[in-house]
């Protein structure tokens, strides 16, 4: 119980990890490195309430100061790990420091996909996942009168909403043909579609950004593929995140596009070394015919709680139900499960009351449900997939690549 | 600042002061306090953040909204008359202090 922790990542799965660690009698050393200058903080505002808020952003903190003292966690802020010597047990930072461990935590999250386009870099084009950006956006907002938002995803359609809400002409420019296509099914993306139009949002699907327009080194607009311009004075760019896999590749372990693989115990390929929360990619008794990776605050934690107790010597297999929420505006989205592999659905409520319930069910078993504004159906639905999951954790395979791979 | 006192299932206390527009959730979680879960971080979205006003202090707050209403139905310790969500619950200049007990689960 008194190994040295390293753990590369001061992130909400970093966090847990560390809390979760101590709460089980954890010892020895924790050592959080992250290469922002704040203390572990909450992404999940940055695209909501908080861009239109007085609230500072350590409001955002997940822990106070004092929290990290107390509990004997060495929070290492504004280095950025450049790599893992796994034959020393030594990370190195890019300033040049070195961190030995014994046991190894990577909760390096995801990074936003930038746009390729010229004018990508120009002031007032937004990824929202951190909080400079969404400082910046706030003090770009009240002097604004248009918006684009590129990707009609999560992020985007939640800043939308913000955006409109605050007066603002917002277009949201989408490549496919249907909002939240990877996330929700049809109906929810019909659903939203609908609601934020009556919210005043416009919409240009099937259509892409060819540049970004500038007026002195600021946004002026949006170049879009078929040639029209939008006028904006703030581009939101949300579309998708890449897994943060450098590290673990350089090091050996064993990755794949999706994500550093872990097996059921958030093992990577490396015994010494566990990966949680937007960075790993594995299996998961909701879906056991492939390996997945999710991008949530519930994978976040649950992951992190599964990589602690194998960092202690446990073995307790990952069977946290996936949920998942989008504030839009007035409108609450709930999802637990999972909803995009089923093969039947079944709707409840309307479109006019903005009530509905979507169920997916995978031969007659339900996977998952999406909630708007119906939280009593969201959480009897999440309580009866964590009763149906009991049990079936352990059934899971391990992903090929790790069984085979070479221990190091 | 409102003194907000969070008693444990074993009548530990302890006394937090929350400052006006902030969540009893939010400086809750702050300092580490193992009793409340949260983990939506402060949404509404998850239910693990339930706490019951002590029976002296029940005038004291807020009435609940359409949304924790529906969020309280699906507590993992039981619901009472006096269970709150406390990211739902904020220090007020016109309340001092405040007594809430923990359930024995928050999940």
């Amino acid at each position: 119980m008194d190994q040295r922790i390293v753990i590369v990542g001061a992130s909400q799965a970093g966090l847990q990890t560390a809390v979760t660690l101590r709460q089980r009698g954890h010892a020895g050393q924790i050592t959080m490195i992250g290469s922002e200058p704040h203390t572990p903080y909450q992404r999940p505002p940055l695209s909501k309430a908080f861009l239109t808020s007085m609230a500072a952003p350590e409001s955002l903190a997940l822990r106070l100061p004092d929290f990290y003292r107390e509990n004997r966690i060495e929070l290492i802020r504004g280095e950025t790990v450049d790599r893992i010597d796994t034959g020393r047990s030594v990370i190195m930072t890019v300033s040049g420091r070195e961190f030995a461990y014994e046991r190894l935590a990577l909760t390096v999250g995801a990074m936003p996909r930038r746009l390729d386009v010229p004018g990508h870099d120009v002031r007032g084009v937004l990824y929202l996942r951190d909080i400079g950006d969404a400082l910046l956006m706030r003090e770009l907002l009240p002097k604004a009168a248009d918006v684009v938002v590129v990707g009609g995803g999560f992020i985007g359609l939640e800043a939308a909403a913000v955006c409109a809400k605050a007066g603002k002409r917002v277009t949201v420019v989408e490549a496919s043909s249907r909002l939240l296509g990877r996330t929700v099914g049809s109906t929810m993306s019909r659903f939203f579609l609908d609601a934020h139009r009556k919210r005043g949002v416009s919409f240009r699907f099937e259509t892409g950004v060819a540049e970004i327009a500038q007026d002195r080194g600021t946004v002026a607009g949006v170049r879009l593929t078929d040639g029209s311009l939008l006028p904006a004075e703030i581009v939101i760019v949300g579309i998708g995140a890449i897994p943060r896999t450098e590290l673990a590749a350089q090091a050996g372990l064993g990755t794949a596009a999706g994500g550093i693989l872990v097996d059921r115990f958030a093992t990577t390929s490396d015994a010494h070394i566990v990966a949680a929360g937007d960075c790993a990619m594995g299996p998961h008794p909701m879906a056991p015919e492939r390996l997945i990776r999710l991008e949530s605050v519930q994978n976040a934690t649950d992951q992190a709680k599964v990589a602690a107790a194998t960092l202690l010597g446990g073995h307790e297999p990952y069977a946290g139900v996936p949920w998942f929420w989008s504030d839009q505006g007035d409108i609450k989205l709930q999802i637990a499960g999972i909803t995009t592999n089923s093969d039947e659905f079944e709707v409840s409520g309307s479109f006019d009351s903005e009530q509905l319930t979507v169920s997916h069910f995978s031969g007659g078993v339900l996977t998952g449900v999406e909630c708007v504004n119906r939280p009593s159906d969201y959480m009897r639905a999440r309580r009866a997939l964590g009763e149906a999951l009991q049990g079936r954790a352990l059934a899971v395979r391990q992903p090929a690549a790790l069984e085979t791979a070479p221990a190091s | 600042m409102t003194k907000v006192t969070f008693v444990g299932t074993d009548g530990s206390e302890t006394v937090l002061d929350v400052p006006p527009g902030t969540s009893f959730m939010q400086v809750a979680v702050s300092a580490g306090l193992a009793g409340i879960v949260a983990e939506c971080g402060g949404a509404a979205m998850c239910a693990t953040c339930h706490v019951y006003i002590d029976p002296a202090d029940s005038d004291k707050l807020a009435p609940i909204s359409t949304i924790e209403n529906e969020m309280l139905a699906a507590t993992a310790s039981e619901r009472r008359a006096n269970s709150r969500l406390s990211c739902q619950l904020q220090g007020h200049p016109d309340l001092s202090s405040i007594r809430v007990h923990l359930p024995e689960t928050q999940v």
